[in-house]
């Protein structure tokens, strides 16, 4: 429970996820062939090379949420997310490099100022109930979103950025492919990402029984908090996936449950596991690891003393050894960072930082003492109570600064009141969490802007607003990366927080199956799940 | 002559007193000794010794940060304890005025008194502390705070129970004759006679407040990390039940038997 708790962290702090590594259609990297880098495969010797793709067979993914809802529009939990992108499909889709490729549009063009988006409609793409998908249901489902539609439901989640949309047109040439016009108020170079949003059929109005979407499996029925059952879309327009023939979500009350249920055979993939279970995994299973997208760190209130002196927040990275934090909390899984960026979304990811604030007791103590405390402080770490990971961090954390006489207090804290306190009061003096996943780069460093309504950290810098400004203004995509590493380095010399580690995300899947893929986003494809063949 | 001392015990103690004796005692020397004494640092941390199963060095092994466990369940122990120690005293003491209080006198103060009484019992106790806990926030002090306020109402019953049949009684009578006033009968007079109610419930309570100390710190609205309680332990020891059991049976013995211990005793006191 407490473990997959920590996903939510994704769910309030931003609700969207996406990916945005590429702007331009077929700008994949090339050695995608090892894009599965950050998965490494434990205790198995098999060649993949010898195996065989098996078509059919069904498999059950234990998942500890129940979902919210199966209306995509109105799902918030990312655990509700995870499970229906199987089922929906936006106009692009992330793939697990974290570029967007083409789902339910075949491709897209965006106009030089970044004003207008084109997308062009995919040919004989159905929804699951063998209705067409027209032009009408994709305008229909963006304006749903973004909350442009006339009478529009409560309960939908608009999303925030898509408000910007001046207008959503069909474009209808003769005997062309539909097309589909988005008209901007602003220019917006990073908005792609958010057009991962699902494409429903108008028709249908009771979504919320009745999910239909275009994705690789369709729906068969769903039993609240037992499980959620999926089965192959025959007509996919991708040839030759999904392998599977069904798929069930089965819903356990806690991590622990459902480890009980994969070591009796319940479960053939679960992907929540704790470093200790993973240590206690049954032979017929492997552990694959790939990391959370989340970045945590000891976040410091830069506007509290002492932490509004640079030397004290930067004495508290070289007194923190994250190295430790990393075997003891982490079960020596995951990635230490340095920055606010994750480690997975290597295109923007500065790994000249990697190297900086090496543990480092003497140099810690040196900068308290200039900063004009020789004796060390005392202060409070706010911690949210339902988080035993970043619990067990901050018992850690209290120990490693003991050696540099800092008195570091525990605080265990509600998730409610850490919002209403922390996230959106500041009233605290330190804070462990991790920062979710959205791939959009503007949108992982926007925090840190001095106006941001999310800087909960009340991090003040004019260099960093000035770079930033440049970095979401700019249409050259070399340019961008270049302002977003510079910001990344900025927050790292300002230390404007301690960051700690990219959190592993450990997986147990089944021997029998092969494919299992991270995404750098928040997601549990199915598609590329298969059996393989015993000989 | 051991033998000898022996015999004597067991004819001057019930089986029962006995068990009870030993089992509270035993706690209490932990409590003792963790007041001055702990093999190691009950908070420090050892990447080393992760999980380590017990060994001579760890008699009880040492859990998932690699901390001695039975530095903790020492110094855990003696937080659980001093939390329910304070919280039977603190609840039932207010709980046992109130009773006397309303008990002696009856009429409208009872009523008003014992009305507002049933309001708390009706709230189901757990829910609200964790409402207490809620409002005034989480902590070793806190907790104590929203637990005695829990425990007031059953004393508060168990007394005026005890006090409506004890101000009938001739001593009381003959006390009022004697001029002796309100407060010298209900406490001097009246509530020495109680302690066969008194002293079980006490020690009723206490166990109450060690598993609601318990609860609360599984709830991590107790005992903040890293300082121990046998709640915080347990809760803390979930997710290794089944690789490293000992972070889990050392803090559950150690309840069992605190529980076990002053609920004998109690029981013995009852029967007096």
């Amino acid at each position: 429970m407490k473990k997959s708790k920590f996903f939510l962290l994704a769910l309030v702090i931003s609700v969207v996820l996406c990916g945005c590594g590429s702007r331009k259609e077929g700008d994949n990297k090339t050695q995608e062939k090892e894009s599965n880098s950050q998965t490494q495969t434990e205790g198995s010797g098999e060649d993949s090379s010898t195996e065989t793709k098996v078509y059919g067979g069904s498999v059950i993914v234990g998942i500890t949420q129940d979902l919210d809802s199966l209306d995509p529009h109105k799902a918030v939990a990312a655990g509700t997310e995870e499970v229906l992108f199987n089922i929906y499909e936006g106009l692009v889709k992330p793939d697990r490099d974290g570029n967007l490729v083409p789902a339910v549009a075949e491709s897209y063009t965006m106009s030089e100022d970044g004003t207008i988006y084109t997308f062009s409609l995919r040919e004989n793409i159905k929804f699951h109930d063998g209705t067409s998908v027209t032009a009408e249901d994709v305008i229909y489902s963006i304006k749903r979103c973004a909350g442009l539609l006339e009478t529009s439901d409560p309960e939908v989640i608009t999303v925030s950025a898509l408000s910007c949309i001046k207008e959503v047109e069909a474009l209808k040439g003769e005997g062309q492919k539909d097309q589909i016009q988005i008209t901007l108020n602003e220019p917006n170079t990073e908005l792609i990402c958010y057009f991962t949003c699902a494409i429903v059929p108008e028709h249908i109005k009771d979504l919320e029984q009745n999910p239909i979407g275009t994705g690789p499996f369709r729906f068969v029925s769903y039993t609240p908090l037992q499980k959620f059952v999926i089965e192959k879309n025959k007509d996919y327009y991708l040839e030759g996936v999904p392998y599977l023939d069904e798929v069930t979500f089965k819903i356990s009350a806690n991590t622990d449950s459902a480890f009980l249920e994969l070591s009796a055979g319940g479960i053939d993939i679960f992907p929540y596991l704790t470093s200790e279970q993973a240590n206690q995994i049954p032979d017929t299973f492997e552990v694959k690891t790939g990391t959370m997208n989340l970045v945590q760190g000891l976040f410091l209130n830069n506007k509290k003393a002492p932490f509004d002196q640079k030397q004290v927040r930067q004495a508290l990275f070289y007194a923190i050894d994250a190295k430790q934090i990393l075997e003891m909390v982490g079960g020596g899984a995951g990635n230490i960072i340095r920055t606010n960026m994750f480690s997975s979304f290597s295109k923007y990811y500065n790994t000249q930082l990697d190297m900086t604030y090496s543990y480092n007791i003497e140099k810690a103590k040196e900068l308290l003492k200039q900063a004009g405390y020789p004796d060390g402080f005392s202060f409070t770490i706010q911690v949210p109570s339902n988080y035993q990971y970043h619990i067990d961090t901050a018992q850690v954390i209290v120990e490693q600064l003991k050696q540099v006489g800092i008195t570091a207090k525990i605080q265990l804290i509600e998730w409610s009141s850490w919002l209403s306190d922390v996230y959106k009061a500041r009233n605290y003096e330190a804070t462990i969490v991790g920062l979710d996943a959205n791939l959009a780069p503007s949108d992982v460093l926007k925090r840190y802007c001095s106006k941001a309504s999310n800087n909960f950290l009340n991090y003040e810098n004019s260099e960093f607003d000035e770079v930033f400004a440049k970095a979401v203004a700019t249409i050259s995509d070399e340019e961008k990366v270049t302002f977003y590493k510079d910001l990344q380095r900025i927050l790292n010399e300002d230390a404007a927080s301690v960051y700690l580690q990219d959190p592993p995300l450990l997986v147990a899947v089944n021997k029998k199956l092969s494919g299992y893929t991270f995404y750098p986003v928040y997601v549990q494809d199915m598609a590329t799940v298969y059996y393989k063949n015993a000989q | 002559m051991t033998a000898d001392i022996k015999q004597k015990q067991q004819s001057k103690y019930s089986f029962e007193q006995t068990t009870g004796m030993i089992l509270a005692g035993l706690i209490l020397v932990f409590v003792i000794v963790g007041l001055f004494y702990t093999p190691y640092d009950p908070d420090a941390i050892n990447a080393a010794l992760k999980n380590h199963p017990p060994t001579l060095l760890h008699p009880f092994g040492t859990d998932y940060l690699g901390r001695d466990i039975l530095s903790r369940v020492m110094v855990g122990t003696k937080a659980t304890f001093f939390i329910s120690l304070l919280t039977v005293l603190i609840g039932g003491g207010i709980g046992t005025i109130i009773g006397a209080v309303t008990g002696y006198l009856g009429g409208f103060i009872d009523e008003l008194l014992m009305r507002i009484n049933d309001g708390v019992t009706a709230f189901p106790s757990i829910l609200l502390a964790l409402i207490l806990v809620g409002v005034i926030g989480p902590g070793k002090y806190n907790i104590i705070l929203a637990l005695s306020i829990i425990f007031i109402p059953s004393f508060a019953r168990i007394m005026r129970s005890e006090f409506l049949v004890q101000r009938e009684l001739d001593y009381v009578r003959n006390a009022k004759l004697m001029g002796a006033g309100i407060f010298r009968i209900i406490f001097v007079h009246i509530l020495p006679n109680t302690k066969n109610v008194l002293l079980p419930a006490f020690a009723i309570g206490f166990n109450n407040a060690v598993l609601a100390e318990a609860g609360m710190s599984y709830l991590s609205l107790g005992v903040q990390p890293p300082d121990a309680s046998l709640g915080r332990m347990l809760s803390e020891s979930q997710s290794y039940l089944l690789g490293a059991p000992w972070l889990a049976i050392i803090p559950g013995i150690v309840i069992i038997v605190m529980v076990l211990g002053f609920g004998l005793l109690g029981r013995t006191w009852g029967s007096n």
